[in-house]
């Protein structure tokens, strides 16, 4: 069976400016890929691309099997997506807002009401769930962007900096949680933690200038001499030709 | 439908905020105060609403694009668009919802003016009728400028620059049919008085509140709404990312 999340040849220009350049990888299935790289390196703009928000240039994604440019609709069925910076309506209550994400992914009556209750559940959400989100704390706010995530309980989660904005505790469960849904899903993360990348990423991948410069699992990058964090600077930080 | 559902969110949100109060309200002020002072709602001695119908769609021409000079351009700045947009529903309907939430939002604005056809009831006799098809007219003519303003809040992330392009583009077919304009482009290029004229949203308000729906006049408002949601959905399909 293909992988549940193909990336071939994606490419992203903005004018004159390449933010993606010719990106192909693949996520199995139990797969954890942690996408790693400086700020401005095209992390985001792949995600976009993957979620079917930005088109690409060339090249495209399946999620699935299912094209994200050609059914877009389909492909999005399959996706958890937390985009960078977790966007939610502000002035919504957190339950009307998972409710209001429920639907549009077809679920009504009991069925509705206990994904919501589930999504709540696994972010610890239950406590606030009838304040409005623009009154919560900015690791509150982040968590009803996961929890909107994977109310679906999707195939494939592609999370934008799940854990930016939340304390160590959190941090931590939001690892956890990552952890327990691994083995049935496909799973791509994107952070500029590398300890999280030890903790629960199966596998990493290092993109600067749009390039993917590295594809290994975290131990293999790690070389006997030089830690994760010295090999990321090697290699994010030579000239843009080298790579 | 994936449209209703996003229009039932938004709608709720107008009412979430001060907006939905400070817009009702302004705009029942202003109907009224116009009606009985300028309209001489009294003075003229005639049991018909007359008066509000000439100021109602002057009003929306400035109101309408307040209600909708948010509905992307927020959108935008807050970066829910990306959510919205990565749900799993078409890019179409997403725009509908949005639109349909406004309209409703408009027509329960016009419903609370209500008080006026009692009043006019109790006065004299009137043709409710007519006033039926100029309340039909309101609503249209609501849906024309909110299709306008909706497109013009899809291309910015400013609020104000939203506003004031869905006045001025609103101004424009407003204004396309009055003596002024077509005077001036008949005596130089008659062919477009025709076409100003016939892109007139006024002219074919003043023929529904005189108490005609004309088939030709719906399909006109039709149309211009499909017109202006389509130029929505493109722009949003093509400069969501921006």
């Amino acid at each position: 069976m293909a992988a549940l999340i193909e990336i071939e040849r994606l490419t992203k220009r903005f004018g004159a400016f390449t933010a993606v350049d010719d990106v192909s990888f693949s996520v199995d299935r139990g797969e954890v890929v942690g996408f790693l790289g400086p700020n401005g390196a095209g992390k985001s703009t792949t995600m976009k691309m993957l979620a079917g928000f930005v088109t690409p240039t060339a090249g495209t994604a399946r999620i699935c099997g299912q094209d994200v440019v050609d059914h877009p609709v389909a492909a999005k069925r399959s996706l958890g997506y937390l985009p960078e910076g977790a966007p939610t309506y502000p002035e919504m209550t957190v339950s009307a807002f998972l409710g209001f994400v429920a639907r549009i992914r077809g679920y009504r009556g009991a069925n509705l009401a206990t994904r919501v209750a589930h999504a709540m559940d696994l972010t610890q959400l239950e406590g606030v769930r009838l304040q409005p989100i623009e009154t919560l704390s900015k690791g509150f706010k982040r968590r009803v962007g996961l929890a909107q995530s994977l109310l679906h309980d999707p195939p494939v989660l592609v999370l934008d900096e799940p854990t930016d904005g939340l304390d160590p505790n959190q941090k931590h469960e939001v690892r956890e949680l990552i952890r327990r849904m691994a083995p049935e899903k496909a799973i791509l993360i994107s952070t500029h933690i590398l300890e999280e990348v030890e903790a629960v990423c199966t596998r990493a991948i290092i993109i600067a200038h749009g390039r993917v410069l590295a594809d290994a699992t975290p131990k293999a990058l790690e070389q006997p001499d030089r830690t994760l964090e010295q090999v990321f600077r090697d290699l994010t930080t030579k000239p843009a030709e080298a790579a | 439908m994936a449209a209703l559902i996003v229009a039932r969110r938004e709608l709720a949100g107008y009412f979430a905020t001060p907006v939905a109060y400070v817009f009702i309200v302004i705009f029942l002020m202003l109907a009224g105060a116009l009606t009985f002072t300028l309209g001489g709602f009294f003075a003229r001695g005639q049991a018909d609403l007359g008066p509000f119908f000439t100021f109602v769609p002057w009003l929306f021409l400035f109101l309408v694009p307040a209600l909708t000079m948010r509905l992307w351009a927020e959108e935008r700045r807050l970066g829910t668009i990306e959510l919205l947009l990565t749900l799993p529903l078409p890019q179409w309907q997403a725009v509908v919802g949005k639109f349909l939430a406004a309209w409703a939002f408009c027509a329960i604005a016009l419903a609370l003016t209500f008080p006026l056809v009692l009043t006019v009831n109790y006065l004299g006799r009137p043709d409710n009728g007519v006033i039926a098809a100029g309340y039909v007219g309101c609503l249209l003519v609501a849906g024309a400028y909110l299709a306008v303003g909706a497109a013009m809040s899809a291309m910015t992330k400013n609020q104000v620059i939203a506003f004031v392009l869905a006045v001025a583009v609103c101004f424009l077919f407003a204004a396309a049919g009055s003596p002024i304009v077509t005077e001036f482009l008949s005596q130089r290029i008659p062919l477009l008085a025709e076409v100003a004229r016939g892109l007139s949203v006024t002219e074919r308000f003043n023929s529904l509140t005189r108490g005609v729906i004309a088939l030709r006049d719906v399909v006109f408002f039709l149309s211009f709404m499909g017109f202006f949601l389509f130029v929505n959905a493109v722009v949003i399909d093509h400069r969501k990312a921006d």
